[in-house]
Order: structure tokens, then sequence, then C-alpha cells
């Protein structure tokens, strides 16, 4: 294969409203890499992950993000899209008279301009449907409306694997999610992990890792982050908690 | 909320042009006797209609202005014509039309459907129709769609007998008006048992420039019958102003079904004053259909008279107001007899600075036992700059009604929009989805087709106003 593509995070800051919540992150991240991301709570993973895919209202104040050398800075998150990123939500959206199923269909049809007939294309997605144990009644219903908390989730897992994007930030997907339903989406995004695909895996756990082994765990901490490692330092902040690795000077992935 | 301050806009450019027309008759500018009378000359018609309109004239003269609704202070009745004839007659084949107004209808692709959908096809040209047909297999079951003129001369017994009985120009000043001035529209006739399963369409064309259109519509729908009628408007865009003022009588008999669609697009510089009204007698259903999406004012809240027992009613409605408009619409279902039921559904959009109003009644009469009844309506506010109220009306006077009341206002968030931008979806086509999400249930009333041409009218032009 051609050479794994290459995100490349340097030197982040960004802001939201006058307030700073991203103060020199770096990373680099390959196809075929997964990454998990742990961190407390509001130290900046959600909004790391928004700053990636473009949100508006996340201001870009200082440093890069580019993909193969180019910077996606100046691109809206449906251009974006487009290159291959893909953003799997903490609180995914509700879109009321949307049906799940049409939407599929536009996302697959807009991003991937994939030509597979109607018939062929549901008949897939309900063999996802099934792998996620969700029934095809799904597809008629709004997106995402009165979907509990780990519907939702194996929803944006869905959505991953119709998309197929080069690069998946999953944030907080095993959250909300009982002892099968997190087993099941460990194994899709077992099954979509391989050389066309790097992951960020955002996570306050370390069950999710057990099944999806990362090749490198990041500390981030007051939006950068301040530590990298193999999985084992995922064990270790499950054992001693984040304060211990306060105050630590940032350490560069590679 | 989006508030990097996108403005949509409807691109009307599909509809906004204009034909050179050679009119056969035009009257004078401005209201009087001498027009109402000429209008009645022209047509032929009997004395008793030619004394109607002179009596609605005088109603219309009379009543002050409704000082409610939209600001209807900058109407100008002295500068409108009230009566444009573009054709001898109304013509059953469209080749044997004046090839600009031929070309017009075919730009609005109205041939092309009619071969495709309808089961017959009616069209208005300004102040006259110009073209009607019926299939072949529904004129023999004895169903009659025609045009209201010719309908006066080929039925008159059926037009007299109903004509204006539900909205007689004493109503309002805008029924008065059409009633005195009234010319064109449809006649629709569904004998007892005829179940008519393909839609009738009427389309409305203003083409002239400072004109009043006031076409008159009579449904019958005998027992047990069935009809789906149709209507869509448009006009080209003017600097001055234009004025539709319909009114619309529908009665469904004993167990009829008579459902009733407008997809309403007129340009930004028409005042469209509506006035629908229907009557559902004994286990009938009416069903108005209603969606106003162009125009620079409506007014406009089709009405339901349960009168028989164990008659059903349905609106649904949806309503956008962009740039410079105002739709203030809604409904009225008026319960009149024992074990009726209604729904009201309303939706409406409000954007770039448009306003929405629901005005709605719902009264269920005393000894109306049993009635159920519910109203909802949705509003959503695309930006800062746009407005919506809500003006709902209650008037219960037996205790043995069961009804409901819900309403919202909804804002469509950065999130949202950011969430399907997030799935590569461009922004415009976030947003259209959004709102076509927030309308499913209007949308599901119309028939595929339909839905079709809606999401292409409503696939929203996105242009940043920062940039
Ligand atoms: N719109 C906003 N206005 C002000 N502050 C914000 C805004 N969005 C996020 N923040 C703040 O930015 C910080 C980082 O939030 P973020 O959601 O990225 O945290 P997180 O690491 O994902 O937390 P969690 O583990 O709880 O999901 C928090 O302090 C949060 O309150
Ligand atoms: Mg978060």
């Amino acid at each position: 294969m051609s050479m794994p593509s290459l995100l490349k995070i340097t030197d982040l800051h960004a802001k939201v409203g006058d307030k700073e919540i991203l103060s020199g992150l770096n990373l680099e991240v390959r196809q075929g890499e997964v990454h998990a991301i742990m961190g407390p709570n509001g130290s900046g993973k959600t909004s790391l992950s928004y700053v990636l895919m473009g949100h508006p209202r996340y201001v870009v104040t200082k440093g890069d993000i580019q993909i193969d050398g180019q910077s996606i800075l100046t691109l809206k998150a449906d251009q974006r899209a487009k290159l291959g990123l893909f953003l799997g939500f903490q609180y995914p959206l509700e879109v009321p008279g949307l049906r799940l199923g049409s939407f599929l269909r536009t996302v697959a049809t807009e991003v991937k301009q994939d030509k597979t007939p109607v018939g062929q294309f549901y008949a897939g997605v309900k063999k996802q449907l099934a792998s996620l144990e969700l029934s095809d009644d799904f597809l008629s219903r709004s997106l995402n409306e009165g979907f509990s908390g780990g519907e939702k989730k194996r929803i944006e897992i869905l959505q991953l694997l119709t998309v197929k994007p080069k690069f998946a930030v999953l944030d907080e997907t095993d959250s909300g999610l009982d002892v099968d339903a997190l087993r099941l989406v460990s194994n899709a995004v077992s099954t979509v992990r391989g050389p066309d695909m790097g992951i960020i895996l955002i996570t306050h756990y370390q069950r999710i890792l057990k099944y999806v082994r990362p090749d490198f765990v990041h500390i981030l901490v007051d939006g950068k982050i301040i530590l990298s490692a193999g999985p084992e330092l995922a064990d270790e902040v499950e054992a001693k908690g984040y304060e211990a690795f306060k105050g630590t000077a940032p350490v560069s992935t590679q | 909320m989006v508030d990097s301050t996108p403005t949509l806009e409807f691109d009307y450019s599909k509809y906004d042009f204009k034909a050179d027309t050679k009119y056969l008759y035009v009257a004078n500018k401005g209201l009087n006797r001498q027009v109402v009378e000429e209008i009645s000359r022209i047509k032929n018609e009997p004395q008793w209609m030619r004394d109607f309109r002179l009596r609605a004239l005088e109603v219309f003269l009379k009543k002050p202005m409704p000082d409610w609704g939209g600001d209807l202070s900058k109407i100008d009745f002295d500068s409108l014509t009230y009566y444009l004839k573009p054709t001898d007659k109304s013509k059953r084949d469209w080749s044997e039309l004046p090839p600009e107004i031929k070309n017009t209808f075919e730009r609005l692709g109205i041939p092309e459907a009619e071969r495709k959908y309808f089961g017959g096809v009616g069209a208005q040209y300004d102040s006259e129709s110009v073209y009607h047909s019926v299939k072949e297999d529904l004129a023999k079951k004895g169903v009659i769609f025609t045009d209201m003129d010719t309908a006066l001369k080929e039925h008159e017994d059926i037009v007299r007998k109903y004509f204006a009985t539900l909205v007689p120009p004493e109503d309002n000043k805008f029924a008065a008006l059409n009633s005195a001035v009234w010319s064109g529209g449809s006649f629709v006739y569904v004998p007892e048992g005829v179940e008519v399963d393909v839609p009738l369409q009427a389309y409305f064309r203003i083409n002239a420039q400072s004109m009043g259109q006031f076409e008159r519509t009579l449904i019958i729908v005998e027992k047990g019958a069935k009809v789906h009628y149709m209507e869509g408007c448009t006009a080209p865009v003017y600097t001055t102003d234009s004025l539709h003022a319909a009114v619309v009588e529908m009665i469904a008999k004993e167990g009829a079904h008579a459902k009733y669609t407008t997809i309403q697009n007129w340009s930004g510089d028409v005042y469209n004053l509506v006035t629908k009204r229907a009557y559902a007698y004994a286990n009938a259903t009416v069903e108005w259909v209603d969606a106003n999406i162009g125009s620079k004012l409506t007014m406009k809240y089709p009405s339901i008279y349960l009168v028989g027992p164990g008659a059903r009613g349905e609106l649904i409605s949806v309503a956008f107001a962009g740039k410079g408009q105002h739709q203030d619409a809604g409904g009225k279902v008026i319960h009149l007899a024992p074990n009726t039921t209604s729904k009201v559904t309303s939706k409406s959009i409000s954007m770039n600075g448009g306003r929405t109003t629901y005005r709605g009644l719902l009264r269920v009469a005393k000894g109306a036992s049993n009635v159920k009844a519910s109203v909802r309506c949705d509003a959503l506010l695309i930006d800062d700059k746009s407005k919506t109220d809500t003006y709902p009306y209650n008037e219960i006077y037996d205790s043995t009604a069961t009804t409901s009341h819900e309403a919202s206002v909804g804002k469509i968030s950065e999130d949202q929009v950011f969430y399907l931008m997030s799935r590569g979806i461009p922004e415009s086509k976030a947003l259209t989805m959004i709102v076509m999400g927030f309308i499913e249930d209007f949308a599901r009333a119309l028939p595929l087709e339909f839905v079709v041409e809606l999401n292409k009218i409503i696939n929203m032009e996105m242009t940043n106003a920062v940039g």
C-alpha cells in the first residue's frame, strides 16, 4: 500500500470565547495507529475533538493541524470529513424528523460518493445494525431522537462503519455502555481497525483498551498532552489517578 | 443557534419570468361599480350573479380593514387592475393556447405533471382560466372539473345552490372583495360513491404587474365520494404589489372524503388574503394541507365546520417566512356535532428577519358531545432577526370534550448543524435537512412527487453575510 496518511497537530492553541482551552498541544497520528487519550474532566478532550473537526465556536489562535502536510485549519467541518476525518460525538445531537436510514444514505453518497444501489446499501446497513444488536426499526426513527445514551453511542459506531474514515476521533464512545454493548462496540472498532484507519480513542476507562489495544496512550491535562507512553500507561492511570502525573513536563509521542 | 449570521433564501429564479401578453381585455385601474358591472357583462352572467357582485361590492366598501393580523396599510386598492382577460375561453388542449401562455405553463412543468400524476388539470393566467381538462374515465363517472365561469354557464343549478353558502360576502372584507370581482377558480363536483384516486390539480399564475387575482373555488363531494384537489401558485417578481384574494368553499357530504392541498409560492410582492372554509357532514372527512412559502403577507386560516356526527377534520400546515415576509396563518375548527374529531398540526419556520404567526380557533359548541380535538403548533427560528408568535383561541362549551394543545418554539443549534457537517454534509444542505425533518409530518401528507418538489423549493441558498 501507499504511504500511510499522517494527521499532525503542532503547538495547537485554541479558545472558546475568551477562554483558552488548548494550550500548545502536539500529536501525530498515522493511519493504522490507535492512540488513546485520557485526562480529567474538563481537561480539553472534547474541545480537541471539536477543534480537529472544525467546530465554528472554537478558534485556533496558534499552531496547526495538517493532513499529509496540508493545513486543514481553513476548512469547514464538511470539507474535513471529505478529507477523511470523522468524529464520534460524546453527546450525539438529535435531529427530529430526519430518519436515520435516509441520513446514512445521504452521508454515504455525500462523503463517499457511494454508488451502491439503494437496496444493496440498506441490506449492508441492516447487517451492521445487527452486528451492533440494534433492530432495523432504528432506520425509520428520527436521528438520535429518544435514543438511549447507549443506543446513541452505537449509532455513532454505525456511522463510523458507514463512513470508514482515514482518521476517527471517538470521544468517550465507551461511556454509558452496558457490559454487552461495550463488547459489541469494541468488536466493531476492532473490525475497522487496520492499516487504513488511524484512531484517536478518548476514554476515561481502560476497559475498552483491553479490547482495542492502543499503540499509544496520552494524558491530557489543562489543554495539553503531558505524558505519552505505551498501553501500560492506561493501567497506571487507573491505579494512581491523574494527580500523580500533573507537573510532568510535556513529552512528545514520537 | 447559528450565529455566524448565515442568511437563508429560497431560490425563486425558476418562477421569476414575465411573458409579454396581449390581453383581450384590461379593466381600468381601481374598483367601482362600473368595473364590477363590466366584468359581469363581459362574462355574460345571469342577473342573480350580477346582483350578488354588486351586493358584495357594497359590503366591501362598507367594511373596515381588519385591524389585526398583518400590515395591510400599504395596499393601494386604486392602483390595482381587477380584471385581465388573457384568452377568449378556457381550452381543453394546451396547443390551442397563445404561445407565451403555453410556454409559461411548460416552464412551470404543468403539462408534464398532468401526464404523470393528475386526473385533471386547470390553469389560470391572471384573471381567467385558460386551460381545463379532466381524464375521460373520470368524466364518464360524472366527475366535473372545470373553471368556475364555465360551471356557472353549464351547471348553473348546482352553482346557484352552493355558491357563497359557506363564505358569504359579509364574512370578511376580502371575501366581499372576491365576491364582487371574482373570476376563474375551479369547480369540482364528485357524484355519490365516486372515488377519484388521482389528484386533480389547479395552477394559478399571476403574470401582470399590480394585478388582483380573485379566483373562486367550489368543491362538492357527494355521499361516500372522495377527491384530492391540489393547487399551486407563483408569480414573477415586480417592484409593485399585487393582491391575491381567493375564496374556497368545500363541502363533504355524508361519509365523503375531501382533501385540499395548497403549495403557495407567490413572489414576495403579493398580498395573499384568502378565505377557505369546508363543511363536513356525518362521518365525512375534510383535510386541508396548506404550505405557505411565498408572498409578502399571507393571512389565511382554512376552517373546518364539523356539522354532522362522526365527522373528522384535519389541518396540517407549514409556513416559511423569509426576508420581508409575514405568514399570518393557522386555522379554525368548529365542532357542531357529537363524536366529531379534529387534529391541527402547524409548523412554521422564520428566517432572515421573517415573521410567522399562528392564529387558530378551536370551538366546541354546546351539545357537541364526546369531541376529540388536538392542536399542535411548532415554530422554528433560524436566526435572531426572525420572529414567531402564537395566538390560539379555545372556546369549549361542552364539558365532554377532550382537547389538547401543545406549542413549541425551537431554534436550530450550531451544534446540530456541526454534527451533520461532521459527516460531510455542506452547511446549506445540513440546514435543509434539519428544516425538512422539522416539517416531516407535513411532507408525509403530500404525494411523493410533491415531497421531491418541496425539497427542491426548500433547498436553501446560503450566503454568509460576514463572509
Ligand atoms: N462554549 C464554552 N464556553 C466556555 N467554556 C467552555 C466551552 N466549551 C468548553 N468549555 C470549557 O472548556 C474546558 C474543556 O472542556 P471539554 O469538554 O473539552 O472537556 P473534556 O476533557 O472533554 O471533559 P469530560 O471528560 O468531562 O468530557 C472545560 O472547562 C469546559 O467547561
Ligand atoms: Mg468530553
